[in-house]
């Protein structure tokens, strides 16, 4: 059986005001796949996660979920589905932020089961007890009612993950969901998300956690400069020749 | 004149300057937040349109919008608009009052941060959905302080209303203490504004309270 393609990245760039930061990039991700993108600040990789969830609009190239166009190049330009289409595009996929962006007035339960609620049309009491469920799983059983100020920033991403699952995507980004964390609430998150990739979750995770993505990915990407400049299996990627690769894994080897 | 009568007289001011003041709040808080949409808008021209609008009512006094509001029909159009008076002074307080909130509700929007916005469009929360679930309420909070400083303002200028004979307390007060020849009415009503802020900032404070129950 042929797997799955869920996530078609066809030759997308990107430029800031005539700075260009992804040039030419093609990307394609399996259903159950786990991918890593690391590289230098600057490289591009978030501009890549932001193109793929739609945050960002790109200036070429083509992106497909499950078949279906979200954005296409049509004389030259990259031209995007209607409003409409978009919106269903979107329920395919989850994106863990940074910074989490949880919405502050809301308890930690009602973050989860709003969007399931008001935008996906799911009963009031299934779409809580899903929350719940996953409350639980993440180790937040007892966090239901509380709001987010009052969490630490560890518990904080994972409800963040938990609003995302709700949404039952097929596909999970996250962009750098440790680089807010210190290191003792950056292994509570990772086990978490190493849980999900158990779980065989289609994800692709910017980040900078290189032993984390070594054993937890099943393809590493390495952006610099706004291209993939070497990409593979962790042993792929461990074990390179590529120099700059080899020099960039070497810096956090040594921390 | 006795106390009593007095004390009525000036009651009764009193509840024109509460009507005043709580329809002027009614009208002006939504025109506020549709001039503050104006304002922000992409579009040039009506960008452009409330800028100037909230500019001449910044810019000129409210005691001569209220002249201009009240005088226009007449002097441009020839109306002689029967019981226009009251109506006239809800309209020039609101439009005036809704410019200063245009602009608390822009600088309450602007400073919400964009992950709020971007989080709710991945979880496939359509636009208005976004602006009055996710942005709205968390900007009542941010500007509540601003928001409390100009209705405390408003409870004062409701006073602005007798340059058109309106029977607010201020006229009232200022009729009486003419006739008598004394301070007194005038004391008295300015104990009556007092209390009426004191009972506004009170609220006020409740309501940021009851806020308080996030951050």
């Amino acid at each position: 059986m042929e797997t799955e393609i869920l996530l078609e990245i066809n030759h997308i760039g990107k430029a800031f005001d005539g700075l260009s930061v992804l040039k030419d990039i093609s990307l394609s991700v399996k259903k159950g796949e786990a991918v890593s993108v690391i590289g230098p600040s600057g490289s591009g990789k978030s501009t890549l996660l932001r193109c793929a969830t739609l945050l960002e609009r790109m200036d070429a190239g083509e992106l497909i979920y499950l078949g279906e166009k979200a954005a296409w190049e049509e004389d030259g330009k990259c031209v995007y589905a209607g409003k409409n289409k978009l919106k269903e595009i979107r329920k395919n996929f989850g994106l863990v932020f940074q910074n989490f962006n949880l919405f502050p007035h809301y308890s930690v339960l009602k973050n989860i089961t709003d969007a399931p609620i008001c935008t996906a049309g799911v009963p009031k009491k299934e779409a809580r007890e899903k929350a719940l469920a996953l409350l639980d799983q993440l180790g937040l059983a007892d966090k239901a009612d509380a709001y987010p100020y009052q969490l630490s920033g560890g518990q904080q991403q994972r409800v963040s993950i938990a609003r995302a699952l709700a949404l039952s995507p097929k596909i999970l980004f996250f962009d750098e969901p440790t680089s807010a964390l210190d290191p003792e609430l950056t292994g509570e998150v990772l086990r978490v998300i190493r849980a999900l990739a158990a779980e065989h979750m289609t994800m692709i995770i910017v980040t900078h956690e290189m032993q984390f993505a070594r054993e937890l990915s099943d393809r590493i990407i390495f952006m610099e400069q706004g291209v993939i400049q070497a990409q593979g299996t962790p042993e792929e990627i461990f074990e390179t020749e590529n120099e700059r690769v080899r020099e960039f894994i070497g810096k956090y080897r040594i921390s | 004149m006795s106390t009593v009568t007095m004390l009525t007289q000036l009651g009764k001011g009193m509840i024109s300057t509460g009507e005043i003041f709580f329809l002027t709040l009614l009208f002006s808080l939504p025109l506020g937040l549709v001039i503050s949409f104006g304002r922000m808008s992409r579009n040039k021209l009506l960008s452009g349109i409330a800028k100037f609008y909230i500019s001449i009512m910044r810019g000129t006094p409210l005691m001569l919008q209220l002249l201009v509001v009240y005088f226009a029909p007449y002097y441009l159009f020839g109306l002689n608009l029967r019981g226009y008076r009251f109506p006239a002074i809800i309209l020039a307080f609101s439009i005036n009052y809704a410019a200063y909130f245009a602009e608390i509700y822009r600088g309450g929007i602007a400073s919400m941060p964009v992950g709020q916005y971007e989080a709710a469009q991945v979880l496939g929360y359509s636009k208005p959905q976004t602006f009055f679930k996710i942005i709205l309420p968390q900007v009542m909070k941010r500007i509540l302080p601003s928001v409390t400083n100009e209705t405390i303002t408003l409870v004062k200028d409701t006073s602005l209303a007798f340059v058109l004979a309106q029977a607010e307390m201020f006229t009232m007060a200022k009729q009486i203490a003419a006739k008598d020849t004394s301070m007194t009415p005038l004391m008295v009503a300015g104990l009556f504004y007092y209390i009426f802020n004191f009972v506004v900032a009170f609220a006020m404070e409740r309501i940021e309270k009851a806020m308080d129950y996030y951050r």
